[in-house]
Order: C-alpha cells, then structure tokens, then sequence
C-alpha cells in the first residue's frame, strides 16, 4: 500500500533520495533548491542513509565532485537552481560526454539579471544543449515519481546519460500537497544497485576519463551522445511502465487533456499546466468549445514524433514560453514544437507566448483569454504576433 | 610511514608514467610527476588526477593514457573538486565493501590550474580534508596556452602577456606564495620541494604527502625550457640555483610546525639563478641593476621570514 503524506516539492525530492540511498552528494545551497541538501544532511545526521555529503565551497566544484564521485563508481546526486547550475554550465557538458548518470534535482528559477529567485525556466532551457536528459513536473507528485524513475533511465546501459529532474520553484519546490509515497523496498528494487562495467575504482582494470580528444576523435563521441540520447527514448518509457506497475501511475513523453476532439491546444511545461486544465474545463464547460492541453514532460530527448503526431490535426496550437532565449523570434519550446509540425506538414495555426518569466502569476483567465484568441487565429489564419506576452505590463 | 632513503631501490621502482608521453625534452613537470608517483607504495593502487594544462593533454591523448593508474582529467580550474568526488566515493564503496584493496588520491596542477583557476576549488578540498594529496608543478606562468603570467610568475618575468619592451620590465607584480598560503589551511601536510641532487627531498616529501592522513599540498617547482628559455640539458642546474639563491626554499608544514628542509652554507646571488635563463635577459642590460637588486631585496626578506616561522 502506498504512503499518503502531505510534502512539498523539495521535501518529495528529499525523500525520493533517502529511499534511493546514493553513494555522494556534493551541493551548495542556493534558493529555493536549498531544503533538499539540507533534508538530506537530516537523515544523514539520523543514520537514515549511507550517503557522504560533500560540503562544496561552489556549484561547479559540487558538479565536479558529483563527475569524480560517479567516475569513481559511485552513484551520485546533486541539487540546484539558476545561477547555481549557470555556474555548473561547463560541468553539465563534462557529465554528459563522460558519460555520467548523474542525476540532478533542479529548482528551476529565473537566471540573473536583474537577480529574481522565482519560477521560470531561463536555467534549464539554456542548459537544454548540454546532452542532459530532462525530465519535468507539474507538481509534487510528479516531481517525486520522476525522481524515482531518474536513475534507472539514466544507468541503463543503452543510455549512460546524466538527467535533470526538475521542478518550478516555490510553486512545486516550496507548495505543500497530498503525495502517496512508495514504500522502501520497494523502491529499491525498482532502482536497484549502480553497477557500472568501467569505473576509476575497478580493482580488476584501471580507467582513464577525460582525454584530449584531437579532432580525428571528437565529433564520434558527440555522435554516441546522440545514439544515448535516441536509445533514452525507448528506455524512458521502459522504465515509465515498469513505474507504472509499482504505482499504477502512468507516465510518457508527454500528457494530453482532452486532447482526442480538442481544436485549440495549449502545449506547456511545468506548474502552470494545472492552471491550464482548469481553464480548459470552465471553457468546455461555459461554451462548448473544444480547448485542450498538452503538458511536456521530457524535453530531452524531445518527442518529435509523437508530439507532431498529437497536434498536427488541430485547428490553433499557442506554445507558451517560461524562457526567454533571445533569438527574436521565439522561445525554445516554441521553436521546437513549430519545427516538428514543420515536418509533418500539419495546417495547424502555432503561435508562440512567453508567460511567468521571472515567477509572473499566471491565470485561469490568462489562459482563457489564449484560447479565445486561438478560435480568432483558426478563422482568419493571420499571426498578429508570433512573439507574445501574457500578463506584461505595456506602460 | 617514513622509510629511509634508498636512491637505489626507489629509482628502480616500476615507473607508473609509462614513456612514449608528449611532453617536452627538458620539462619539470614531468620529470615531477615521475617523481611523486614512485613515492607511492609498489603495493599500493591510485587515482591520477590533473587539471587541465601540457601535463594533460601529452599524457592521455585519445586513445592512449601514459598512466599506469585510474586516471581522471576534468577542467582547468576543478581537480581539487573532482579528485574529492573520487576520495568520497572511495570511503562509501570501502564501507560498503565493495572495494578491498587500498587507493591513494594525487592530483596534479600546474600553477594556472592550482594558484589561479582552481585556487577555490583546491582550497575547498584542502578544507574539507580529504585524504589527498594535491601536486601543483609549478612553472610559474600559462606554459600550455604559451607563456602568458601568473600568480606564480616571479616578478620581471617577461611573458607573452607581461612581455619587456621599451617602458615595460616584465611582470609589475611579486608572486603569490602558495605554499604558506596552504600551509594557512591548516592541513596537516603542506611541503615545497624541487630537483635536487639525488630527489631524496621530493621523495621524502611526496611520501609524507601521500601517507599522511588527510589532506596535503605539495608544491614542486618545475621549470619549463620553453617558458623559461635554457637547454633541456641545464634543467637540474637551474633547480640548484634557485634553492641555493633561496628564491626557492626547501620546507614543510607538519601538523603546523613549519621545518627547514635545508639552508645553503654560502646563499648565492640571485643574480646567478635570473641570468640562466632568457625571460629575464632584459634585467641584463643597462639599468637592469636596480631591478636585479629590487629582485634580490624580495627573495632576503622572503627567506628571513621564512627563517622565522621555521625557528633556524
């Protein structure tokens, strides 16, 4: 029987990692990722895990230490946010082309500046190149499940990749709500022991990590990222369905609501998803109109396929942003997902908004108001905007 | 711990920097490495690691590591951080059981990897206190990027970054002193040692180092042919000068207590040490005298405040 208890976002991630009992954590406090070093440092402090924390002066010496402690052998974890994992920028790639799987809980939050250490997602989206799987979640129980089913993808010997679980700050870090929790054990057969086939501490064969790999070697280890990136696909819905046989909860690459009749959709990521679904209901419900939702959940490798598959037949998709990325012409979500209608050749209208930059309130209403201005684009079919805002002050 | 000296049955130890490495004819920092490692129990197995420089990129170019060892190279400015990683990682597994045997942690970096880039990371895994050893082969500039200044360029130096021209002397500024800086950690070892007659002061020190428990930093002065500008043959008499002229003082913190490892009967100018070598050829022209003797009034003051610490 699962566990009913009421937690908050961090203090779930906390709990995912006293059942997973890792080797190492190195981290560095930073707001709002903060609890969750500290809830670990508890249950070291009580015995409750045999994980060795390492009190790193700096986010890049926490993600270097999580590379030497998984290079090692060990299975090792790491939580941050914004600036901190800016910080950790070169270390992400590092961890990624070393072929680590680390797992690391991010508390997305705005990067600086100006400094703000509200919910958006500048952080992960900008580390979206890294070769970082990442996994995202609309609330707490998501966050939790994710967590669980982050080191089994990430150790599969078809993927060897480091994954970013992440959450949005304060809104799932700090909300406390009803979560049903797995028991230990069983837990831990589902994520079962690290054993990798080539380590530092190997007694039976030495390991040398991080050459210089002149260019006759290099573009073929960025070519084996990608084969780990595509073959993760398989794995994580693999490892989502032996979740689900645990728990009985359902995961994939994405989640639709009322998407099978929908005309006007909503693609989005993160906490604001669930002010969404209730807009789609009061819209149905109020008027009749077909509004839906679709909410990503892994970015990393992104679901081209079956993402243009789910939308091409819509009459209006908006994509809303929690990023900016500065081309002048989008945010990364909304390239993306433009891009992969692009190849199915779908009718669909797509228009693209940025919301909530910098932790921004988003409505039902706001989001009521998106669906309306999707009917009046699939009758006109003329983008006024291809770039805009929700809730910005104009004056 | 300490065993006596034996130059016989150390240098006759397996060498565990395999040859066929790409560094330079002449280089110390090699020469360093080969060094310290043979300090290290023939029974004992270790984790190599380095901060990205020459040292890294000659000795595991893809495909091929020169390192007997587990070897890991990270970034620049990360070995302290990385090696703690590996050191933690250690003691979990050893208390788990799943390691039997014993393991010993020696970072190497040069001195824009240890002084400068990863001075923050080293000195967070010296306070920590893992029990490692971290080796900077210092040669006192950006020798890999060619040549520019570091904290540990003595002053005058002319380096591609400070070079001497018509209103420039080379470097403005006095070097860092890293080694009393690490001693300042309080870590139970800290040593600065370099080339010397038969090596026993860097073995002695590198095995201290690695036997002590805890953290410790070694600072091994390793000259640089290209950097520095002599023949690869003078590098042993260029480490004679700078020891014999106190611009390099042999010593070693234990446990706090600051030691001479050896004071020269007859100090020799400085002089003797700069003018071997070609990037303070301009302190050899007219009106370099004053320089020289600027020079050689930081070196004495240097010296007799080390005397002090060390009590002689």
């Amino acid at each position: 029987m699962a566990i009913r208890e009421r937690l908050s976002g961090n203090e779930a991630v906390a709990y995912a990692i006293r059942q997973i009992n890792p080797d190492v954590m190195p981290a560095f406090p930073i707001t709002p990722s903060t609890e969750i070093p500290q809830y670990v440092a508890n249950y070291i402090a009580n015995g409750k895990v045999d994980t060795e924390f390492i009190h790193v002066e700096s986010e890049h010496s926490a993600m270097s230490a999580a590379i030497g402690a998984c290079a090692a052998g060990a299975r090792a974890v790491t939580a941050t946010s914004s600036c901190g994992m800016a910080l950790m920028w070169e270390e992400l790639y590092v961890a990624a082309s070393d072929r680590l799987p680390i797992v690391l809980a991010l508390v997305n939050r705005a990067l600086s500046g100006p400094i703000n250490i509200n919910a958006d997602h500048s952080d992960s989206m900008g580390a979206r190149d890294t070769g970082w799987i990442q996994i995202y979640a609309e609330s707490n129980q998501e966050v939790y499940d994710n967590f669980l089913q982050a080191y089994p993808i990430a150790e599969h010997e078809a993927v060897h990749l480091p994954v970013m679980i992440c959450q949005d700050g304060f809104i799932t870090s700090h909300g406390v709500e009803n979560i049903l929790l797995a028991e230990d054990d069983r837990v831990k057969e589902f994520v079962g022991e690290y054993c990798p086939a080539h380590y530092l501490l190997n007694e039976k064969e030495p390991m040398a990590l991080g050459p210089y790999a002149v260019s006759n070697y290099y573009m073929e280890t960025k070519r084996g990222q990608r084969e780990a990136m595509e073959n993760a696909r398989q794995v994580i819905l693999e490892v989502a369905e032996r979740f689900e046989k645990m728990t009985g909860r359902k995961y994939g690459f994405f989640e639709e609501y009322r998407m099978e009749d929908a005309e006007y959709v909503i693609v989005i990521i993160g906490s604001a998803a669930g002010t969404c679904r209730a807009a789609v209901d009061r819209i149905r419900e109020v008027s009749g109109k077909k509004a839906g939702l679709l909410k990503i959940r892994v970015f990393r490798p992104f679901p081209e396929k079956e993402l243009a598959e789910a939308l091409k037949d819509k009459k209006a998709v908006a994509v809303l942003d929690r990023s900016e990325m500065f081309s002048a012409t989008g945010g990364p979500l909304g390239t993306e997902v433009r891009s992969a209608l692009y190849g199915v050749k779908s009718q669909a209208e797509v228009v693209n908004y940025f919301y909530g930059l910098g932790g921004r309130d988003i409505t039902v209403e706001d989001f009521e108001e998106v669906y309306v201005k999707l009917e009046e684009l699939a009758q006109t079919r003329v983008v006024k905007d291809m770039y805009a805002y929700i809730g910005l002050r104009e004056k | 711990m300490e065993t006596a000296y034996n130059y016989k049955e150390v240098m006759s130890r397996p060498e565990r920097l395999a040859p066929g490495h790409r560094m330079c004819a002449g280089c110390g920092g090699t020469v360093a490495v080969r060094a310290v490692l043979r300090a290290l129990h023939p029974e004992d197995r270790a984790v190599i690691g380095n901060a990205t420089g020459c040292l890294e990129v000659s000795t595991f170019m893809y495909p091929y590591t020169a390192y007997e060892d587990s070897y890991i190279h990270n970034a620049f400015e990360n070995a302290g951080a990385t090696m703690s990683g590996v050191e933690t990682a250690y003691r979990v597994l050893r208390k788990k059981g799943k390691i039997g045997e014993n393991y010993k942690f020696i970072t190497f970096g040069g001195d824009g990897g240890t002084y400068d880039i990863g001075f923050q990371s080293l000195s967070g895994a010296m306070e920590r206190g893992h029990d490692m050893v971290y080796v900077c082969y210092d040669n006192g500039a950006y020798m890999n990027t060619g040549t520019q200044r570091s904290s540990a360029t003595p002053q005058f130096a002319d380096t591609t970054t400070t070079p001497a021209g018509e209103v420039s002397s080379g470097k403005v500024q006095v070097r860092k002193d890293l080694t009393a800086v690490m001693a300042e950690h309080h870590i139970p070892y800290a040593a600065q040692t370099t080339f010397t007659g038969n090596f026993r002061d860097l073995h002695t020190k590198a095995e201290k180092a690695i036997y002590t428990p805890g953290a410790a930093f070694l600072n091994v002065m390793s000259p640089c042919p290209r950097g520095w500008g002599y023949e690869p043959a003078e590098l042993m008499q260029i480490c004679r000068l700078a020891v014999e002229s106190c611009y390099w003082p042999l010593y070693e913190v234990v446990d706090g207590k600051w030691i001479l490892s050896y004071e020269p009967k007859n100090k020799l100018p400085v002089e003797d040490f700069l003018r071997s070598q070609k990037r303070f050829k301009h302190l050899f022209t007219p009106g370099g005298e004053e320089l020289i003797a600027q020079f050689q009034a930081e070196v004495d003051k240097r010296w007799e405040e080390l005397k002090k610490k060390c009590g002689a």
